[in-house]
């Protein structure tokens, strides 16, 4: 029995205009919202860990300021880090090796074209250089990556290899001679492509070349900390506060400065992440409940339409429960189709997403798709489909036979 | 009154009335009726509009109940059954036939006849074919599969005339059958309710037409003004049998 009144209902929903389907737009936006976000999940997670740089070595980084932020330093800082915290920190028994590290926007030329680049510095020595580009986690693509020794000589992320149009569409190749803030420079290699606007559009030279420029002196951007133990980089980060606190004499909660390990970075992606997934999913709330109401009134009007409909099957033997039934599976279906259409759509999105970041990031990510997530929400636009069909149908099953066949 | 003493009463209305309130009067559609249609007849029920015919229709129909009197649809009072239940009896035991055929234009013919079975609930198979031999039966086994608009005036009325049967009523309950097709076609639908008849079926047909109770009722209640003004044999609809 229950099954015809399916049939009938699809039948029904196959003659419906386009209104109809119209009042599907919130439950659809809503299903869509939630399936895309819960497929990119962890792609987005890694497009925003990358964009900032984010690797995933056990070391630690510490800047002045105390903001959670992950881009250049400002010059704004007022209590910069220097050297000295620097050789501090250390001295520390849990602490295998610091670099110190300062990064400045730079007027960057070539070709009589002139953008402004990032520019970071380099250690001159082997052991220090290996931890920077181990925290970079970077390898050349082309020419070869700096060496300590290699005074008047520049690094380049990989657009400015790939972007000539902003060079007057004159390539910058290994070899090749720019100019930084007026000072000629040889380009000895370009790096891999990384997806972060920071780090493919960067500039990497020694420090002395760096401070001639720039002159920051004894002021350091930020440390970056080498544990001696990396099962307890927790520990060292805490060492490296305490030790920060007493020198630059601040009181716990009060820090003018950050350390931060991957781990701690990846916590506040994740909170904002976790921020934006919540407003999505009140977004996708918000307009679940809009579809609701768009089937309540679609079903309303149905019934209206078709009173005269409900007085033929009335009078051809529907018990009331027959009318409920047949307009509350038709209104369930109507969410369904909605849902159902959203989770295609969603997958679709998610798909989509992933590949346009692996594109950006060269990773091979895959979609993550949740079964069970479709299912529930396939089940809930189903739901919310019925329980929207309710009071039409109660409308419908109440309507008295005689009134109604007058139409 | 009649002869054969063992036929059975289908529907009995004992002292009907019907009352509505139209603003500020009470207009009496139906005052005071009684009459008793029996197994195998086939009876008209005439009037002019404005003459109550409609609520008789609803009345002998099941579809309304009285103000004041009582209905007996086979001799179960029908004031005492919940709307569900006399819609499920009415299902069972009476077939209607609207001047506007009233089909379900989403269904197609055949899903059109289907329909009164499913709320008896007969098994698909059973209502497949059942619905096929009603529309064999109509002569329309060529287009069981067209929807309703797709059919003839005449076409469709045949259309109703199998979902009317669906269920093998007791009686068959026709609203100006006529109403909406030219006279010929009309005449076809006539004959076939005749026929019907024949094979033992009770037909009840409401009309304000004069030309269509001389050939085929047997008995005709002339109504006006809510009364039974007289009631008239037919014999020549007898004797041509």
């Amino acid at each position: 029995m229950i099954e015809d009144f399916f049939a009938l209902a699809f039948k029904n929903l196959r003659s419906r205009g386009i209104r109809s389907w119209l009042t599907l737009l919130g439950i659809f936006i809503g299903i869509t919202a939630v399936v895309s976000l819960i497929s990119l999940g962890n792609g987005l997670q890694l497009a925003m860990a990358s964009q900032f740089g984010i690797s995933a070595n056990e070391l630690i980084t510490v800047q002045a300021g105390g903001i959670s932020g992950y881009g250049p330093p400002g010059s704004a800082v007022v209590d910069p880090i220097t050297r000295d915290d620097a050789r501090a920190i250390e001295r520390l028994s849990s602490v295998e090796n610091t670099v110190v590290r300062n990064i400045r926007s730079g007027i960057v030329e070539y070709n009589n074209n002139i953008q402004f680049r990032y520019v970071g510095s380099m250690a001159q020595n082997k052991k220090d250089l290996d931890l920077i580009y181990l925290q970079l986690d970077q390898e050349a693509l082309f020419g070869r990556l700096l060496k300590e020794s290699d005074f008047g000589k520049v690094l380049l992320g990989y657009n400015f290899y790939n972007n000539k149009e902003e060079w007057g569409g004159k390539q910058i190749t290994v070899g090749k001679s720019i100019l930084i803030n007026g000072e000629k420079f040889e380009v000895i290699g370009i790096m891999e492509k990384k997806g972060s606007l920071i780090m493919d559009n960067v500039v990497f030279m020694l420090e002395d070349d760096m401070d001639d420029i720039f002159g920051f002196g004894d002021t350091a951007d930020l440390i970056v900390v080498e544990p001696k133990n990396k099962e307890e980089i927790d520990k060292t980060k805490e060492d490296v506060e305490k030790l920060l606190r007493q020198r630059r004499g601040v009181k716990k909660g009060e820090e003018n400065f950050e350390a931060s390990t991957p781990e701690s970075a990846l916590a506040t992606i994740n909170s904002v992440l976790s921020g934006v997934q919540i407003f999505i999913v009140i977004i996708a709330s918000i307009s679940i409940f809009i579809g609701l109401i768009g089937i309540i009134n679609t079903m309303t009007t149905s019934v209206m339409e078709r009173r005269r409909e409900i007085g033929i099957t009335k009078s051809i033997g529907a018990r009331n429960e027959h009318i409920f039934l047949q307009f509350f599976i038709e209104s369930s279906l109507l969410g369904l189709i909605g849902g159902l259409s959203g989770a295609i759509f969603g997958t679709i999105i998610g798909f989509a997403g992933m590949y346009g970041i692996n594109n950006w990031l060269g990773t091979e990510l895959v979609p993550n798709i949740d079964f069970l997530l479709i299912f529930l929400s396939l089940a809930g636009s189903f739901l919310i489909g019925g329980i929207a069909g309710i009071i039409p149908a109660m409308q419908a099953a109440k309507q008295n036979p005689v009134e109604a066949l007058r139409g | 009154m009649d002869k054969k003493k063992e036929k059975k009463v289908v529907i009995e209305l004992q002292n009907v009335h019907k009352y509505y309130r139209m603003g500020e009067n009470i207009v009496k559609a139906v005052n005071g009726v009684s009459l008793q249609i029996k197994e195998g007849d086939f009876v008209a029920i005439l009037g002019p509009s404005g003459s109550g015919k409609s609520t008789m229709m609803n009345l002998i129909g099941s579809l309304d109940v009285p103000t004041k009197g009582k209905i007996l649809l086979d001799n179960e009072d029908i004031s005492t059954l919940s709307e569900s239940d006399l819609a499920q009896i009415r299902g069972q035991k009476i077939g209607f036939i609207f001047q506007s055929f009233n089909l379900i234009n989403n269904l197609t013919a055949k899903e059109n006849v289907m329909i009164p079975m499913i709320f008896q609930g007969y098994p698909p198979e059973e209502r497949h074919f059942r619905a096929e031999k009603l529309m064999q039966l109509v002569d329309l086994s060529e287009r069981m599969h067209h929807a309703p608009n797709e059919l003839s005036g005449g076409q469709q009325q045949r259309v109703a005339i199998a979902r009317a049967l669906s269920n093998s009523p007791e009686v068959i309950l026709a609203d100006e059958p006529t109403g909406n097709l030219d006279t010929k076609t009309g005449g076809n639908v006539m004959d076939f309710l005749k026929d019907l008849n024949k094979k033992g079926k009770t037909v009840v047909m409401v009309t304000h037409d004069v030309d269509l109770i001389k050939h085929y009722p047997d008995i005709v209640y002339w109504l006006r003004d809510g009364k039974i003004e007289k009631i008239t044999k037919n014999s020549i609809g007898r004797s041509k049998n």
